[in-house]
């Protein structure tokens, strides 16, 4: 355990270092600069007219089936992870019992190339 | 007062902060040089000069605009989500800094060499889109929304291949620890029996950095600048140099995926002399320089190609992949054991 | 020093928690879900469960919470008037409440059955000595085969869900068929006429 807590340390403080960094780019660039705001300034941007319609826009949904593919692909392969590793270990079994799993998976993406669920027209 | 426990945890804290030190000075040095090579040699294709007018070669070009960045006004739209518009170059740049803390640039130079080093990786680019989503809604502008939204959806695809990209790799390997990863490829780099991987890591590596010919987020002549549109000054500059550090992040993972990391490209004893620093850095730059050779050569895709290539074909290849890969070493037995 | 990270963690991640539920605006609830998790991926680290913390972040600050911010953020749905029906609702909610309670309650109570399995080879799951990808990997995909291909089923399922709720055919778009366009060749495409100066059309 003491190990793995001397090989996390590092991660820990790396981290804050780098978002340290971050602040104080953020930080002592704002207090160089020279601040001369104003209304039009801070206004979002246009070509040359008043935004006339709200920024947030009813968005396609086509990205909300995309996020959710991506979700179901990630978890195929964090499964696959622990399974690559461990190959060596587990033998003719494992290898037959993650084919059943990514035939299964593959069904459902044949289904998705079918349906048409891939097409972004 | 100094007992010995505590003198020895002091100085294991200092040498971690001159290891970070050491490591992040240097890395962004490069980036902002990268910036310079990056005109230089997209000039170079288009037979132009390139910066040549501050310092020698226009050496200090990136200096200069460093800078001029550094004194703008910070400008904050009155619309904007105050805190989360501050917040999203910071995370921007932070991760793709963050993610050097695993990665061997020789051998046992790493600041930390976890298990799961490679996980690690995968993580931090899956959290990367954290900082362009965050942006687009912040700005609470239309452009920078779309820009967010494209972005976002097309990172996450191109995710999933890098994922069984990593897994194809892991299966050769039998490990998550980068170190082990580099040293499985002391007889042969994977680039060679992996080659197509290689090529397929590549491309998702464009498109996950939003790099050429997948920079639609960024897409000038149709969103002004895509989710930074509303930035300025600093917060832009982190932006920008967050998209060079993950560049140069991403290329230092091909090396240590594909190309043997550290190692020399043949096992010769006057090769071997040469520090794994060097071959390190040599084989990361050939990578950064296949990005900008690709930035001055291809036209931009359109965004429902972008979506055909991750889906349609980088996804079911990679995965065949993986199960081609798997299969072959089950049968000629060749699976590395417990490393 | 290490039960000071680990209250540390703690503290962060039930105040984030709270600040989950109480939070008026839903983006700012996603932001402090998203903290609550990092500071989880902590606490796995903590215990030594290198793999799960890695995978924490991916799958669900990397993919899960993506979604939640991608809904909440880009449908716009007015927030205020959801919250007016909270009193109606609220015996429905304790209904949910309760058996999802109750449902930690039994999971936590049953949890000896596979400690045998994984435990027994006297190897903790927190051993540093092999790395715990693996001791999972040992077991998952062979002794534990009918729970994984479970998983699959429900993945199964799951995209068949998705594409039958969200999927929407559209009509008059022109597609590219990249195969069509990469496999034709010149004689199909190109042909040469041979026109007499000042007649072609």
């Amino acid at each position: 355990m003491e190990s793995l807590y001397i090989e996390y340390l590092p991660i820990a403080i790396f981290i804050a270092f780098a978002f340290g960094l971050a602040i104080l780019f953020a930080l002592s660039s704002w207090l160089i600069g020279k601040q001369l705001p104003d209304s039009e300034k801070l206004s979002p941007y246009e070509c040359g007219f008043e935004p006339f319609e709200d920024a947030r826009i009813q968005f396609d949904v086509r990205f909300y089936l995309v996020a959710i593919l991506f979700i179901i692909f990630d978890l195929e392969v964090a499964f696959l992870f622990p399974w690559a590793v461990s190959l060596s270990n587990i033998g003719i079994l494992g290898f037959i019992s993650m084919m059943i799993f990514l035939f299964l998976l593959t069904i459902g993406f044949v289904y998705e190339w079918k349906k048409g669920a891939l097409e972004w027209d | 007062m100094l007992d010995i426990i505590n003198y020895d945890a002091f100085l294991f804290l200092i040498t971690i902060f001159a290891k970070i030190l050491v490591l992040v000075i240097p890395l962004l040095i490069i980036v902002a040089f990268l910036t310079y090579a990056e005109r230089k040699v997209i000039a170079a294709v288009q037979l132009r000069k390139g910066p040549n007018v501050v310092g020698p070669f226009g050496l200090l070009q990136p200096l200069a605009d460093g800078l001029k960045l550094f004194s703008k006004e910070s400008i904050f739209p009155t619309v904007a989500n105050k805190f989360i518009f501050i917040l999203a170059p910071m995370v921007a740049f932070g991760l793709s800094i963050a993610a050097w803390a695993v990665i061997p640039v020789a051998d046992g130079w790493v600041i930390s060499n976890i298990n799961v080093g490679i996980l690690y990786l995968f993580a931090i680019s899956s959290l990367s889109v954290y900082g362009i989503i965050m942006a687009g809604w912040a700005s609470n502008s239309k452009y920078a929304f779309m820009g967010a939204l494209r972005s976002a959806a097309q990172m996450v695809s191109y995710e999933v291949s890098i994922g069984l990209v990593i897994v194809t790799v892991l299966v050769c390997v039998g490990s998550l620890n980068l170190g082990k990863i580099v040293y499985a490829q002391q007889n042969t780099w994977f680039i060679f029996p992996l080659f197509p991987m290689f090529i397929v890591f590549f491309i998702s590596a464009l498109a996950e950095t939003n790099r050429a010919p997948f920079d639609l987020p960024e897409d000038e002549s149709s969103l002004v600048g895509g989710y930074f549109t509303e930035y300025s000054s600093m917060l832009f500059a982190m932006f920008f140099l967050g998209e060079y550090a993950a560049m140069i992040m991403m290329s230092g993972m091909t090396t240590i995926l594909f190309l043997g990391g550290w190692l020399a490209p043949f096992d010769i004893a006057l090769l071997n002399k040469v520090p794994g620093i060097i071959w390190f850095a040599g084989k990361t730059s050939l990578i950064l320089f296949l990005f900008l050779w690709v930035r001055a050569t291809f036209p931009r895709f359109r965004y429902d190609q972008l979506m055909r290539i991750g889906w349609k074909v980088f996804l079911p290849l990679s995965l065949l992949w993986v199960v081609l890969t798997s299969g072959f070493l089950i049968v000629f037995d060749l699976l590395p054991g417990n490393v | 020093m290490v039960s000071i990270f680990f209250y540390l963690f703690a503290f962060i991640l039930i105040f984030s928690s709270v600040f989950v539920i109480t939070a008026k605006n839903p983006v700012h609830s996603v932001f402090f879900l998203i903290l609550s998790f990092f500071n989880a991926t902590g606490l796995f680290v903590l215990m030594g469960a290198e793999f799960l913390a890695m995978l924490l972040l991916i799958v669900y600050v990397g993919a899960v919470a993506v979604l939640f911010l991608f809904v909440i953020m880009m449908l716009n749905i007015d927030f205020k008037s959801l919250r007016t029906g909270i009193m109606k609702n609220a015996r429905l909610g304790l209904i949910i409440g309760v058996v999802l309670l109750a449902e930690i309650i039994f999971s936590i109570m049953g949890m000896h059955y596979g400690k045998d399995k994984i435990l027994g080879t006297n190897l903790s799951v927190v051993s540093n000595e092999i790395e715990n990808t693996r001791l999972l990997g040992n077991v998952l995909y062979t002794d534990y085969i009918y729970l994984f291909q479970t998983a699959g089923l429900i993945l199964l399922v799951a995209m068949v869900g998705a594409i039958v709720l969200t999927h929407r055919k559209r009509d008059n778009v022109r597609k590219q068929d990249a195969t069509k366009q990469v496999l034709r060749n010149k004689s199909e495409t190109l042909n040469i006429n041979d026109i007499e100066i000042g007649k072609g059309a």
